[in-house]
């Protein structure tokens, strides 16, 4: 356990806020003739809810994480955080990226610092830093360059400067996919452990259907390009789970049949 | 010794760096060095002979000072041969300067012998090395105070390119509409060699000073805007991304983000912008600023000052090579976070 913090503790960002996507549609321009990536996506994501998102390569998950991101508008419809329609980024939204994308010119504390840096709030928060890095178990890599870290450990770093900003939702957009598979099985419980810890909400974009069933509270399965929604399937079961769980397993070849692999093993 | 070969050999990493296997051969490898110090010395103390023992063709003074010189070196290098047998720090050293000190050696005496003392070469044109030393104890005074101006000149030309190329570049790299207006302009303007502007530049600005400081800053600028613009151009897009979602200002991500992202690129341009600047520097000391180690040149061409010349080139050579190293000690200083690359 850390020490309790000299400081006063912001209430954690226990979430409040829906997410809510209506009628979202959007399309890539290439060379003049838009390519539709999204195609009138519903949906509302409960406070608090782990939502994986599947579907086969290239659908436009990624696509619809960006939108949420506020790093894009989308073509048709809304997307409301709460009572606002989003329109930009902001820090309660963070993004964790299938890369790292550490600056590589910062220490690791600087790079965690960053959201707090760009806030202008880095003088006053400067012990969550601290506090953030324990949490991800890289107290004593504070100092290193991201040249130095392994993989598992930048993207441990990247989620560390995810969570300093206390998001109340942390947009998951395949972040263990370049992982190898034992750092992947490790981070993909220590996500669950700080989810549950601080209570956001969670979007998980992933290509592997057992981390799906692992990770979240329901998943929702899409389509091919454009994207619609296939299945939405809420998964009851308590953590920590076992990935040979009958359930699981049942859960799972049913998706691999959405997916139209039902043949493969 | 067995003892010291035994402790080196404990030492897996050391002796690898030594590159010499355990045992005799470190021995070997030391003796070899010591062959080596007392050659390179042999060759000094020769250098010596000559420089004090023949006479003179020229009228060149401080012949003895050089032979002394030279003599003091060569004993230090037999002293430190020695010391190398018990000293592997020393053995290092000696070890990796020898070669380069005996054929240093060879070449000093072969000049020697070629001018002053045969004429073979004949002598007003090439100065024995003796020549430069006597011109560097008689006229340090006016070469010190040329490096002064020439260095003054120089850093100032530099300081004003690389300033301005940086903010241009960065405009270049961040504004469509900035692009709109100075790329243009900078493609036009920019593969013009500076010293094409020589003539102008003497008549429009007030001083001679003035107008080299501007084509130095021409020279340095062009190189720095174009890579520093490549620079921020190139940046990963995702940086972007990243600070943005975090709540990043359009100022933080030029300044915390786009310009650290593009320091490596930058720092290509200052070392071909200080690279490139010298060579306007030289011309315009030569053509129109009357102090400075161009002029001094010139000056010393004039008088049919062979030795001043190539004293002053020597010098000239020290200060631009001592330049680029400090550019080279700035960017691994900003750099730090990068793995080592090229060591100037």
């Amino acid at each position: 356990m850390v020490a309790a913090p000299a400081y006063q503790d912001p209430a954690p960002a226990a979430a409040a806020k829906l997410l809510d996507f209506g009628g979202v549609s959007h399309a890539f321009r290439l060379e003049e003739h838009p390519l539709p990536v999204l195609e009138d996506i519903t949906f509302q994501v409960e406070p608090g809810e782990f939502l994986g998102l599947l579907g086969p390569s290239g659908c436009g998950k990624s696509t619809l994480l960006r939108l949420v991101a506020g790093l894009e508008p989308p073509l048709r419809g809304e997307i409301r955080w709460g009572a606002d329609p989003i329109q930009g980024p902001d820090p309660s939204r963070v993004v964790v990226f299938q890369d790292p994308t550490l600056y590589p010119w910062r220490r690791v504390w600087d790079n965690v610092a960053l959201g707090l840096e760009a806030q202008g709030l880095l003088k006053t928060h400067r012990p969550r830093v601290d506090e953030t890095l324990s949490l991800v178990g890289l107290s004593k890599f504070a100092k290193a360059y991201p040249h130095q870290l392994s993989g598992g450990m930048a993207q441990r770093v990247a989620l560390a400067r995810a969570l300093v900003n206390d998001p109340e939702l942390l947009i998951l957009d395949e972040p263990l996919g370049k992982l190898d598979s034992l750092t992947r099985i490790s981070m993909q419980g220590e996500i669950v452990r700080l989810w549950q810890k601080k209570g956001f909400t969670a979007l998980l974009v992933t290509h592997d259907i057992e981390e799906a069933l692992l990770m979240c509270t329901r998943v929702i399965v899409f389509s091919e390009r454009p994207a619609r929604i296939k299945a939405d399937i809420a998964i009851d079961k308590a953590y920590p789970r076992h990935r040979d769980d009958p359930k699981l397993v049942a859960l799972r070849r049913e998706i691999l049949g959405l997916l139209g692999l039902e043949s493969t093993w | 010794m067995p003892a010291l070969t035994a402790t080196l050999c404990n030492d897996p990493e050391e002796t690898a760096d030594l590159l010499v296997p355990c045992g005799r051969p470190i021995r070997r490898a030391r003796l070899t060095t010591l062959v080596l110090a007392q050659l390179a010395a042999s060759v000094w103390f020769a250098q010596a002979w000559i420089t004090y023992f023949l006479p003179d063709q020229g009228d060149f003074g401080r012949a003895p000072e050089f032979a002394i010189a030279s003599a003091v070196l060569a004993a230090a290098l037999t002293a430190a041969g020695l010391a190398s047998l018990w000293h592997e720090g020393i053995a290092q050293r000696v070890r990796h300067f020898s070669p380069w000190l005996l054929a240093s050696g060879l070449f000093v005496a072969a000049w020697e012998a070629l001018t002053a003392k045969t004429g073979i070469l004949p002598l007003p044109f090439f100065p024995p090395p003796h020549g430069l030393l006597e011109v560097y104890a008689d006229d340090y005074a006016r070469l010190l105070e040329s490096v002064i101006a020439s260095l003054r000149l120089e850093l100032l030309g530099f300081a004003f390119g690389a300033f301005f190329g940086f903010l241009i570049g960065v405009g270049l790299g961040w504004s469509r509409s900035f692009g709109y207006w100075v790329h243009p302009v900078m493609r036009f303007i920019g593969p013009l060699p500076s010293i094409a502007w020589l003539p102008i530049a003497f008549f429009v600005f007030p001083s001679s000073f003035s107008a080299s400081i501007f084509l130095i800053g021409l020279t340095t600028g062009f190189p720095v805007a174009v890579l520093t613009w490549s620079g921020v151009s190139s940046v990963n897009s995702a940086y972007y991304d990243v600070a943005r979602t975090l709540g990043a200002n359009p100022r933080f991500l030029i300044l915390k983000v786009a310009i650290p992202a593009a320091l490596p690129h930058v720092f290509v341009g200052l070392f071909m912008g200080l690279g490139a600047s010298f060579a306007v520097l030289v011309t315009a000391e030569m053509m129109g600023v009357k102090a400075g180690l161009g002029f001094y040149l010139q000056w010393a061409q004039g008088w049919g000052a062979y030795a001043n010349m190539y004293a002053a080139l020597a010098v000239m050579a020290l200060m631009c090579s001592g330049l680029i190293t400090l550019l080279f000690k700035i960017r691994g200083r900003v750099l730090s976070y990068q793995k080592e690359e090229v060591k100037w």
